[in-house]
């Protein structure tokens, strides 16, 4: 992106001031060398968002945004419905509620290292992962009407996950108002047999080692120390979650002329939040999103079991599960007045501060965990929200490294077993069931994780709590 | 960064098939290829009639997950889509064969396709997804409309693409 035609607001602050069709400006977050290697079509997507009807205050974009599909990969976005706002399924996508959530172990890394091969292999057997991957849950009519309007809470009743987690979990494991009725039969056919499943591309279960702390009193409120082991899973709401996408992105595109709406690109697609469509989609997405920390809840039970076996000594409490695809109900002050606003994060986590009325006591003077998932081979990262975050981008900060090079361009450069082998020199254990999936995933594939969080604490989204490294990575 | 230009990106997955070659000797014959976007996938398929690259853009699918030489057709599949809007028929005909992989936990390595008036009828022949022999990349979950394009090609043909997300 040409940063000679942006106006810099600050050293990590860009903006695109509002003209033409626009109807507010792109603000763009980010040092000045990410910003110049972001692509022009990310520009172009975040122009087109400000266009869209409704949008309240700006369309944002987050440091390790991308192209991506209508709304750029890292795009924020706030829609008033008084004010004929809209939803858009491109605004989340097809893996709707994709997410990352991240559970303590009470192990340090000389637990783990005696028997990190037999955890690895363990975690690997035991966590269906990968394409054509089954889980072992099947759900009926009925089971499949309530884990859809229950999420996580859900699975705990079922007795995956204890009822502490919940408070873990935005939206306290549950999103109210969803409507599996206005779920297709294909997208739950499509479910069926995928609960408690990893899935594929940038998807994994990672043990991880905190290697550095940035910020003391944080990591005490959250419970990290230096040398702690702790687990990632990174996944979302597999099968149901993209036919929902897939079929109410066709719907909205179709319906865009007869509700008065111009799309500069159908992915865009997008309906008013006051009409039916609208309000279908977003019951669907809700469930969804149920679906997708139901999921996530599932492997957490897994994954405890498994350490249970392996490394009877492990505590395992949840850290945090937040979301990167979703629109949410939200309530934001806006010029001194506090809105309801359905707020769009495409590859973007929500990030409350300190104080915020919704997250649990025991994070309320910390703020909210916010989990930014790296590479296999390299560092993730835990930073939490801040106080000016909610004015800055309602509440929102980055959500990983986001590719530096194509898939292909990445097998041109990489075979799946050297890249196993290359990592586990570094003493990173890879475990996967396709070499192919391994070299389009390889670390070199990606941008560097920590200049984008440097960047987001740079700009006041987040601050940097502490850095964890991958010991062992399940590749789905 | 690959635009929605037509011009071959990746030669690496090109491939040709004999049912396409065999329709008539004067015709372009039927080919496909991926082209790159950021974090995904392009699929293109090219062949003498627009049926033809709709049957090449569903093999480049294929491709997207494993080698579509490596999928054997013992079980068919009928597919059928409608839309007034032929590239959204093309995304509607991807799409349900994302859907059938997933539902169905098969692959397709072999597709024939008819186009009358905006509906699509088609066949897909495969088999069951075996993660030893397949040994499958990555999962897609659904056709997108970026770059999605269907138009003629200076040699007669045509051309179908779009970008898959995975």
């Amino acid at each position: 992106m040409d940063t000679a035609s942006l106006v810099r607001r600050g050293p990590c602050e860009w903006e695109i001031p509002a003209q033409g069709k626009m109807k507010v400006p792109v603000l763009i977050y980010g040092s000045q060398s990410l910003v110049r290697d972001m692509d022009e079509k990310a520009r172009e997507q975040a122009v087109n968002v400000a266009c869209l009807p409704g949008i309240v205050r700006a369309s944002y974009v987050m440091p390790d945004a991308h192209w991506g599909y209508g709304f750029p990969i890292g795009g924020v976005a706030a829609f008033d419905a008084q004010q004929g706002g809209v939803i858009s399924a491109g605004g989340v996508g097809f893996d709707v509620s994709c997410g990352v959530r991240c559970l303590h172990t009470g192990l340090t890394l000389g637990d783990i290292h005696p028997v990190q091969h037999r955890l690895a292999d363990a975690l690997f057997a035991g966590v269906p992962a990968g394409m054509g991957s089954r889980g072992t849950i099947r759900l009926n009519q009925s089971q499949m009407h309530d884990m859809l309007s229950g999420g996580a809470r859900w699975a705990i009743e079922q007795g995956w996950g204890t009822p502490s987690d919940l408070e873990r979990i935005e939206e306290r494991g549950q999103v109210l108002h969803a409507k599996p009725g206005f779920v297709s039969d294909l997208a739950k056919k499509r479910q069926r047999e995928e609960m408690g499943t990893l899935g594929s591309g940038n998807h994994y279960l990672e043990v991880q080692e905190v290697t550095d702390i940035f910020d003391a009193s944080t990591a005490q409120a959250f419970g990290l120390r230096q040398g702690d082991i702790v687990v990632m899973i990174h996944c979302g709401s597999r099968g149901l979650g993209h036919q929902i996408g897939t079929e109410y992105l066709r719907l909205m595109a179709e319906s865009a002329p007869a509700h008065g709406i111009v799309l500069p690109d159908r992915e865009l697609a997008c309906a008013p939040l006051g009409s039916e469509l609208g309000q279908r989609y977003l019951g669907a997405m809700r469930a969804a999103i149920n679906c997708a920390l139901a999921n996530r809840q599932i492997l957490t039970h897994l994954v405890r079991q498994i350490f249970a076996q392996v490394c009877p000594k492990a505590q395992m409490p949840l850290l945090y599960d937040v979301s990167h695809n979703t629109c949410k109900m939200e309530v934001h002050r806006v010029d001194g007045k506090a809105r309801e606003l359905f707020v769009h994060r495409k590859g973007a986590t929500r990030a409350y501060g300190p104080g915020h009325p919704d997250l649990p006591d025991s994070l309320r003077s910390a703020g909210q965990p916010v989990l930014i998932g790296g590479s296999m081979g390299t560092s993730s990262y835990v930073l939490a929200g801040t106080q000016q975050s909610e004015s800055l981008a309602f509440s929102s900060a980055c959500h990983g490294a986001g590719r530096a090079m194509s898939r292909h361009e990445a097998l041109r450069h990489w075979e799946g077993r050297q890249v196993v082998g290359e990592l586990a020199a570094e003493g990173i254990l890879v475990r996967s069931p396709s070499p192919r999936g391994v070299a389009e995933e390889a670390p070199g594939a990606y941008k560097d994780v920590a200049a984008v969080v440097d960047a987001a604490d740079e700009a006041g989204l987040a601050r940097k709590v502490a850095r964890v490294r991958p010991r062992i990575c399940i590749k789905g | 960064m690959n635009t929605a230009s037509p011009a071959p990106v990746a030669k690496m997955a090109e491939r040709k098939t004999e049912p396409e070659a065999s329709r008539s000797y004067a015709l372009p014959r039927g080919r496909w290829e991926h082209f790159d976007h950021g974090a995904d996938i392009g699929v293109r398929g090219y062949g003498a009639t627009k049926a033809a690259a709709f049957e090449q853009a569903a093999l480049a699918l294929t491709a997207v997950v494993t080698d579509p030489d490596l999928v054997m057709a013992q079980e068919t599949v009928r597919i059928s889509c409608a839309s007034d809007d032929e590239e959204l028929l093309l995304a509607a005909w991807l799409n349900a064969i994302v859907s059938e992989m997933s539902a169905r936990r098969m692959l397709f390595g072999r597709f024939h396709v008819e186009l009358h008036d905006g509906r699509l009828s088609a066949t897909a022949s495969g088999e069951r997804l075996s993660v030893r022999r397949h040994q499958p990349a990555v999962e897609v979950k659904g056709a997108t409309y970026t770059s999605l394009r269907v138009a003629c090609t200076a040699d007669g043909g045509w051309m179908a693409q779009t970008v898959v997300d995975v």
